[in-house]
Parts: structure tokens; sequence; C-alpha cells
């Protein structure tokens, strides 16, 4: 297909010698090196691109920039590449890109929600998802499936992305948002100063605005002059370019978020480097040369493909060599706008006539157009547009803009492309995103940015600056404020202005909507916010039925919701809102822009944090044993812990009970390195301990270790381990393993704010030392086949620590029990781990030695009735809620921490949720854990909870299922029966009982 | 995303080597075991939540794991000022009108 829009050629930025293929909804089209996916299909004569999102009307390309609403596409070729809605206007074309409508079923020219939209669409007023799908909410699921497909806003892609991103950190004296004239003018003026100076801009090359004016500089093309400032900067040491980079985002403190495209323009699956880059830039000055937004006139049928902005309409011809239709009628309430009729006259096209709303002007422009023949016809304005698929005519009228009325006769003219003007909207998007609100310029008729804590600086047309020779003044001066401000240079720019002269302006008219025939709810759809569908009839309903905030209008009729951020239609609707209300617009003001400015891929935001980057996995030094021994693993924080080691043709269930049997009948195994190990040292190491676990420390001898609980100030236990006195200045403590972080702030925290008095130190040991716990009857009997000491009971008692050698390795060997058997806890430092837990396990061959895993632990500690904080306890628990008063200092000197909170009223409670143990009537039945108690099981719904499961096994040893379960004023109440009414419909009875189930005296674990 | 300056370090350092530690100044009664139980919940529940300037304590847990307290303004995020444990601030509300 012959690219029929296309004109002669004149721009330098189309490369006509580098023809591109690409496909548009499955249909092949050509471009050329320079496109944008929306100029090509211009250039091709593509009329609908799309359908719109309630209505489903077809819809054109608008703009020519990042407020494009309408002309949102997938593009990529597979699963794994497509991105859903990027702007075409902002799409490079490569060859053999693959773009489709993000809406439309079955395809854009016949879709088949147009006709429920044409059915239904007066009935489809703001709010009508909200009025009409509200009930019964039950059902609100199904609706929302149904009604987002219909939708239909683009899709994720299903497979992983095959391309990296990366992030980088950035730190410069003055950040510059934005490469046209201001933004170039301040780069240069501030990298003079020899400032470190960050410029970037969304566009594939810097100019802005420069790259498709015809308005001298120098006397030259302006983009000449961008060409000789772009070289100045290249040469530069102290700048960095940033094109095809999106300032997403402006955060507090100077930060701004930047997302640098990299290879996206060339095309799928680039390996050579990273497709994208996040750059977080800390600046210590931020100039925002943001520029302006150009704003559509709201009339009737404005949608309908054909219909353009002024600007994007100069963009086409003068950029990419395309002038979008045959006849123009632009529609505008400025001079500036001319340009566009202009640039359509010489590209020999022809331009049916303008329709200014002013009653005269004498401009410059006004007059280069009459004088090229060009008619033009004042006080009047586009009310409708004719025409389905494009443009076919327009019906022009004298209105009164003052009572919004059209106060002649209705003239119909044929045409085949609208552009409309209705002035500039300076972006301050990036200004909002910390929280500073934009204030209304009335002389510009637009938002410029309010008061900021930042260190910002904004020139050019963010200012509401529009005249080129004044932007560039503008831009030169506040990039030597900027450098000045961040100590550079004196503040002053010294080096000629650049000459140009503006064109004479006569002055702009504030109009936003215009006037109908008929009053606006009867007229023809006026868009205002083309992505959502909102209408200015919708808005002043939204209006009439109340709401009056411009932040409710704006949620009630999704006005400025799209991915487009309301780009295009916000200050409209809120003109609308202002004019519907009676109020000016600065009383009703503008809703905030947030962050993305435009979307951002996931992929970019998450760079190289993803897959074994996204979370570090944490191993211990046995690792690799457990991969060849077939272990199942489980996620602890972020360690890797072994779970159960299943043997070949075994359930999980029999392999936890032959685990378990193991270390109740022989000897088991298992990897405790995870475990959390702080190293405390100082003459003072002592008093601190007794001062935050609730038991007493003081007379722990060297060679000793003891059970801590440790509390917060609330007195609700957070963490639980064994201590160790290494001598009278250190001890080791041991935490959960999911604690270990979390107790040594906790520790840091104390000694740092309340007591720095006490002379302490605390490091964190948890990955010197692999440890490993060797249980059970016949541990001993394995301990003393690789140790060189004598580890008989005499020797070596219950909770002691001693010092020796395992396997040849120096080791600390701890006799404490998690289990209820006899153990030993061996700590061999990390890198020795592998070689010692092989030759103990070797050692212990021939007494069926078996390594286990956290689950058989679990069983055998709740079998023995300790608790794992955090499973057991969830922080509203105190020590004596677990009915272990014998962790509790009586007579410690200092009041510890968490000690004075059980003396309140609440802690003294009778009713308390208290830790018990559970015995199911069927002692094969394993009750869930978390499943709720309750005392009577024939009481009606809601029943009166009181308590939950917490943990609960099948036990093998003791052939029967039992379960740890805190409930109100348990402790009294052992021996009687309670309800668990499951999820399934039935009811399970249990006894209470002690949470002690194996081996109450605790003889196994001291012979 | 804050820009923090450790007092301990002495360094300009990004928001996510820190950790905010809630409101700062907040002592420990010497006697706990004296206070009515209302005293005792006012020093342990009772916090402060201005529209304005606070006094917080903040802690470099990916860096010196040094606790220090911050001036910073709740509504703006402005940081005023950051000093040590221990010590008090130069910049409070009534000292800013």
């Amino acid at each position: 297909m012959s690219q029929i829009n296309r004109i002669a050629a004149s721009s330098k930025r189309i490369n006509r010698t580098r023809t591109l293929n690409f496909t548009f909804n499955g249909k092949e089209y050509q471009g050329f090196e320079g496109d944008t996916v929306a100029s090509a299909l211009l250039a091709n004569g593509v009329d609908v691109i799309g359908r719109s999102f309630k209505y489903s009307r077809p819809r054109g390309i608008i703009t020519s920039d990042s407020q494009e609403p309408n002309a949102i596409f997938q593009i990529g070729s597979s699963q794994s590449s497509t991105i859903p809605n990027p702007r075409a206007t902002q799409t490079d074309l490569y060859n053999g890109l693959t773009a489709s409508s993000t809406n439309g079923w079955p395809n854009v020219d016949f879709d088949l929600m147009s006709t429920v939209g044409k059915l239904g669409g007066s009935m489809m007023p703001p709010g009508f998802y909200y009025k009409t799908f509200m009930f019964p909410q039950s059902l609100w699921m199904s609706y929302e499936h149904l009604i987002r497909k219909g939708a239909g806003l683009g899709a994720s892609p299903t497979l992983s992305d095959p391309d990296s991103y990366d992030k980088m950190h950035q730190h410069c004296d003055v950040m510059i948002v934005g490469g046209g004239p201001a933004g170039l003018a301040a780069a240069l003026s501030a990298a003079k100063t020899g400032a470190r100076v960050i410029i970037s801009d969304e566009q594939n090359e810097f100019g802005g605005s420069l790259l498709c004016s015809k308005q001298e500089i120098n006397g030259d093309l302006p983009s000449l002059w961008v060409e000789k400032v772009m070289t100045q900067l290249t040469k530069m040491d102290n700048v960095l370019l940033l094109p095809r980079s999106t300032v997403f985002g402006y955060y507090d403190h100077n930060l701004l978020g930047i997302n640098e495209r990299r290879t996206d323009h060339l095309g799928e699956n680039q390996q050579q480097c990273s497709r994208q880059r996040v750059h977080k830039v800390r600046a210590k000055q931020v100039i925002l040369a943001t520029g302006a937004h150009e704003r559509p006139l709201v009339y009737g049928n404005n949608d309908v493909p054909g219909c353009m902005l002024a600007t994007a309409i100069s963009t086409y011809i003068n950029r990419y060599d395309v002038v979008p239709g045959n006849e123009l009628v632009l529609m505008t309430t400025n001079d500036n706008a001319y340009k566009a009729a202009i640039d359509w006259h010489q590209a020999g096209r022809k331009v049916v006539t303008i329709v200014d709303t002013r009653s005269a002007s004498n401009g410059e422009l006004v007059k280069r157009a009459k004088s090229l023949g060009i008619d033009i016809i004042f006080g009047h304005a586009v009310i409708e547009v004719s025409g389905k698929k494009r443009v076919k005519g327009v019906d022009i009228a004298p209105i009164n803009a003052v009572n919004h009325s059209v106060i002649g006769a209705v003239k119909h003219l044929s045409c085949d492309t609208v552009a409309s003007s209705g002035g500039w909207s300076p972006v301050v998007h990036l200004s909002s995103h910390t929280g500073s609100r934009p204030i209304w310029k009335e002389e510009v008729a637009g938002f410029v940015p309010g008061e900021t804590v930042q260190k910002q600086h904004s020139c050019g047309g963010l200012e509401g600056i529009y005249a080129l020779s004044k932007v560039l003044s503008d831009g030169f001066t506040t990039g030597a404020l900027a450098a000045q401000a961040a100590g550079k240079g004196e503040g002053v720019f010294e080096g000629s202005l650049p000459l140009t002269n503006d064109p004479q302006e006569d002055e702009s008219m504030a109009l936003f909507h215009v006037p109908h025939s008929k009053k606006t709810s009867r007229a023809p759809k006026q868009f205002v916010d083309y992505q959502n569908d909102v209408t200015a009839a919708g808005i002043e309903l939204a209006n009439r039925e109340g709401f009056e905030s411009i932040e409710h209008v704006k949620r009630y009729t999704a006005l400025g919701f799209g991915t487009d951020q309301g780009k295009l239609g916000n200050i409209n609707g809120m003109a609308i809102t202002a004019k519907s209300l009676g109020k000016t617009i600065a009383e009703t003001g503008t809703t905030i822009f947030r962050p993305m400015y435009t979307p951002t891929t996931f992929g970019a935001l998450a760079g190289a944090d993803v897959k074994q980057l996204f979370d570090p996995a944490r191993f211990s030094a046995m690792h690799k044993w457990h991969l060849e021994n077939g272990a199942e693993f489980e996620d602890v924080g972020q360690w890797k812990r072994p779970w159960y080691f299943p043997r070949p043709v075994e359930t999980m269930q029999e392999s936890l009970e032959r685990e378990c049997l193991a270390v109740r009948n022989d000897v088991g195994i298992l990897d405790a390195s995870t475990l959390g190990k702080i190293d405390i040292q100082g003459k003072d190491a002592r008093e601190f301990l007794n001062r935050v676990y609730t038991n007493p420390w003081s007379k722990l001898a060297v060679g000793k270790c003891r059970y801590g609980v440790m509390c917060k100030e609330d007195g609700m236990v957070f963490d639980d381990g064994v201590t160790a006195c290494i001598n009278d200045n250190r001890f080791l403590m041991t935490t959960t393993t999911g604690g270990a972080a979390g107790v040594l702030q906790w520790l840091e925290l104390w000694h740092q704010t309340e007591w720095p008095e006490l002379e302490v130190y605390f490091s964190t040991v948890t990955d010197h030392w692999s440890t490993m716990t060797v249980t059970g009857p016949k541990a001993r009997k394995v301990l003393e086949k690789v140790c060189d000491i004598d580890v008989s009971n005499d020797n070596f008692k219950y909770m002691d620590w001693i010092e020796a050698k395992v396997a040849g390795v120096k080791a600390r060997i701890f006799r404490i029990s998690f289990t209820g058997e006899l153990s030993f806890e061996i700590n061999v430092q990390a890198n020795y781990g592998l070689h010692t837990w092989k030759a103990v396990m070797a050692a212990g061959e021939e007494f069926n030695i078996t390594p286990y895993g956290t689950e058989t632990m679990h069983i055998l500690r709740a079998e023995k009735g300790f608790i794992i904080v955090g499973q057991d306890t969830d922080g509203s628990v105190t020590p004596q809620d677990l009915d272990m008063n014998w962790v509790v200092g009586k007579n410690k000197e200092f009041s510890f921490l968490g000690k004075r909170s059980w003396g309140r009223d609440d802690n003294q409670r009778d009713d308390r949720k208290q830790m018990v143990g559970l015995k199911p009537k069927d002692p094969t039945f394993v009750l869930p854990e978390g499943a709720q108690i309750v005392f009577d099981k024939d009481q009606p719904i809601p029943m009166t909870m009181v308590g939950h499961v917490t943990s609960s096994y099948y036990s093998a040893s003791m052939g029967y299922s039992f379960a740890l379960a805190v409930v109100k004023g348990g402790i009294n109440r052992k021996g009687q029966s309670v309800f668990l009414p499951l999820s399934n419909g039935t009811t399970v009875e249990a006894e209470i009982c002690s949470p002690i189930f194996y081996d109450p005296k605790g003889a196994r674990q001291n012979v | 995303m804050l820009h923090i300056y450790c007092p301990y370090c002495e360094e300009m350092r990004e928001e996510e080597e820190f950790n905010p530690a809630g409101q700062a100044h907040i002592e420990r009664p010497l006697q706990p075991e004296e206070l009515s139980d209302e005293q005792w919940a006012r020093y342990l529940f009772f916090r402060k939540n201005p529209r304005g300037l606070h006094h917080e304590m903040w802690v470099h847990a990916h860096g010196c794991r040094k606790y220090f307290n911050i001036t910073r303004n709740t509504v703006t995020y402005q940081i005023m000022e950051t000093y040590k444990m221990g010590l008090q601030p130069n910049i409070t509300a009534s000292k800013e009108g």
C-alpha cells in the first residue's frame, strides 16, 4: 500500500532511503526510518486506529506526543515481547514492528460493542457502572470480569520477558527535564559554569518544538540552532545527555526517576545491551522545562477520526513529511494555531477555512494566512462534525462565548480534517508529583507550578512563556541561576542570546467548551477525556448530581483516569465544571497529577532485580548435601531449609513418621545453621541480658547455657532462644531463624537509646557458624566416634557447652535439646560444615542416623510443648499465657523489659487466651492449624470463638494426633471438651490437656 | 524517597539504608513499678502525630547501625536537622512559631 499522505521530502528527520515494514491489525504497511508508528499510519491514510472505551466509537490519532488518548496499541510480535498501551505517537517505528488496537472486537472497522454503545449510549451516564452493577454485591466480581473484557485496554504478556533491564544511580548539580528550547538553553547555560548537568527528553532527539518550527534563530532554521547546541553539549564532559528518556516521577528531596528506552526503537530481542534503564537521579537543583501541551476545543462529535490538534498537524507536516488529510478546517482561539493552516497550505493541500472564535485578530500569522489567500471566518466556531469513520464536514456557526450560545445561522462545510486549538496548558505534572498544587494564572489561561519545597526551578512554556525569544532567554537565565544555587558560577549567563523575531500575536480567547445550538445534554457528544469517554454533558450531569469538588468529579466521571492521565482533557474538564458551578477555574482548582508521567514498564522498574536477584536466597554450608540427598525445601525468611528428606515412593507423611521415629528410637541429624546467632561482648553483657530477657542471668556460669524469652515492653513474647556463657564478658545468643535481624536491632535500640552507659557490643555471627543437631538415644554413641573428648553424662551435662574437636575441626558443642531427646548441637566454622556433617553421617550410619527437616523438628518440639514464636504466639501472648512462669525472674533487681506491663489489668484477666494442648476425640484426625475453637457447639451462628489451633500434627511415636492451641482461660480447663467447627461444615471435638505430650518429666534429654 | 544525613557516618545517604523507629525523645521511666497503669500506658502507647514538625528516631540499619534523631516536617517531608542520640533538637515547633 502506498503512503498516500507522504509529501515531497523536506524534513531531515525522515530517512527515505530506509523503508521499514510493519503490521497494524494484521495488515502490512511501510514507513521510513524516523517515523513514529503514528506518523507512519497517518502517512498510509489509516483513519480508524481503535475504538473508544465505553461507547466503542471509531477513533483516530489526535496528537503527536504524550497526550495521545486514542492511539494506544498492543505492540510486539509474541507473548513474551508484547507491551500493552504504548502510545503510537511516542513509539519509534522499526522494521517488522507488529501493532494492534487494544480494543475493538471483532475488529476496529466493525465493532460489535459499538452497537451496544449506540443503543445504550444515552443510557450510559457517568457512574453507569456504579449505578448498574452494584447489586447484588456478590456478583460484582463476575460483572467486573466481563466489563473489563469488553472495555479492553491492552493485555499483559503471558510469557516471561527475555530482555534485560538495569538501573543506575546518578548524581548531578543540575537536572534538566525537557530538551526543547528552554531546556537546551538552560543546559548550555548551566554546563558553562562547570556544573554537572543531566538533561533528558522523552523524544528520540533533542529540540522539542524547534524540530518542527520554522521561526528562524540567528537567521537559520531552528533545527540548525539545536544541532549547534547539541554539538557543544556533546563535547562537554560534565554533561550527560539522555534522549528517549522520560522522567516518570519527581520524588522528595529532588529524586527523579527516568526511564531510558535503549533498544525499543531498534526492534524486539535486541541482546546487545539492556532494553531499558531506570536512572535514579539525586539532583542538587532541578530545572523543569517540560513546556506546554496544546489544548483541544470541546465540540460536537470532536472524536471522529480526522479531528486533531493544530500543533499535531504542524508536527506531522514539518517533522514527518505527512499531511494527514486533504481538506482542512482549523478552529482556533489564538494566533499561534494559524501555523497549522499555513503549513497545510504550503504542503499543497486545501485549507477550507480558518474558523477563529475571536471577533478579530491582526497578528502577524493572521496576516500571513490572509496573504496566502486562506479564508478566515471570525466570531465563529465549529459546533459539530459529521462523519463516522472520518470527518466528512463541519457545521460552523457564530457564537457568543460569554453566555455560551450560538447566535446565528449554522453553515455546513465539507472537509476531511478538523484541527483545533484552545491555547496551551503548561505541563505541570512533574511539579505536582511532590505535592505542590498548581495555581491558575489568568493571563496565560493555564495552571503553572505552585509553591514547592523542592530545590526546583521552572522555565519556558511551563511558566506560560511561549514567545521563542523569551523562552530562550528564560532558559539561559534559569540555567545560570540553578547552577549558582548548586554552588557553580555567578548566576548570570554570560554570552549572547540567540536572535529571533517573535511574530506579533493578538490576544487569545479563553474558550474551552464550544456552545452548540442544542443544550449540552441534547447536543452530539462533546468529548473531554477521549480515553474514558467522558463528555461535557457527563461532567455537567455529575455537577447536577452534587459532585462539586473537582476530586469527586474526577472519580465519578473517570475524567483523567486513563493511561494518559488526562493530559489532553483535564483542563477542559475543570473549566466545564467551573462554568457549570458558576465558579472561576482558580476556585475550582485542579486535581493533582501523580507518577507515572507516562506508563512505565514493570521490566524497567524491576531492573535486574528479578528471578534469583529479586530476593536473595540463603543457603547453609550443607545445602549441597541436602540437594544430593533429595531434600524438599521450605522457605524460612530468605533461608532455604530442608523441610523433609523423602525416600523413593514415600509420601510426605511416611517420611515424617520415619524421621520422627528415628529420632525417638535411634538418632537423627538436623541442619540448624540458620538459627540467628549474636555474639555479645563487654563487661556489662550479663547485666544487659538481665534487662532484655525475662529470666535471670546473674548466676549463669561459664560453660553453661540457658533458655531465655524476650518480651517487648508491652509484655508480649517476641523471641526466644538459648544463650551460652562463653566467659564473664562474653555470651553467645541464639534467636529464631526469622527473628535474627530484628533481635539484633532490638538489642542495639535499647543499648543506644536507653542504656548507653552499659559497656556491651553486639555482632551478628549467624553466617560464621555451621550448626548441626545430633539428637536421639544413640546421639552420644555417634558423637563419641568423631569427638576428641569425653562426652559422657558425667563430664558433659545437660545445658553445658564445651569446646572440642569434631572430625578434626574445632567445634563448640551445646548440650541443649529441642526434641526432648539426648541432643548435641555441634557448631563449627561455617566452611567446615559440610565436612563435619559428612563425618557425623558416616559415624552414625551403623546407628541408623537419619537426616530430618523442619517439619519433623516441628512435630518433635510440639510433642514436648516447646513453642515456636510466631506460630504459637502472635504478639498478644505473655509468658504467663504460655504457662511459662518458670522463665520469669521473680527477684531480678532491674525492672526488665515487659515486666511492668504484666501488671496491667488486661494482662491479669482470667479469660486471656492461654496455651494448652488439644487431643482430638478421633485420634487419627489432625486438626487444621488456624481452626477456631468454641465451647458450645450448639450455639447459633455467629458463634463465640474462644481460641484457635496454633500447631497440629500426627505423632508417630505416640500413635495419635495432637495439637497446641490458645483457649480462653485454657490453663484451668484441662480435661474439658471444646469444639472446632471446620470449614467443611463438620464439627470435631477435642479435649484440653497439658501441652507437654511426650516425656512430661523430661527424663530423656537428661541421660 | 528521602535523602538523609547520618550524623555518625557524616554523609547523605538514600532512605533505603534506614529504618524509621518511631517518635524520638521518649524516655523509659526509671522506676516502672512506681507508675500507675495510666502513667505506664502513656509511656507505652501514646504517641504524637503532628501535622508539621516532628522529632523522629531513625536507624541507619544498612549502614553504621546507629540510632539517631531527625527533625522532619510531616507535611512537606523536609528534614530540618539530624542529630545524635542523647542530643536535643535545635529546631522545635515553638521556635518555628
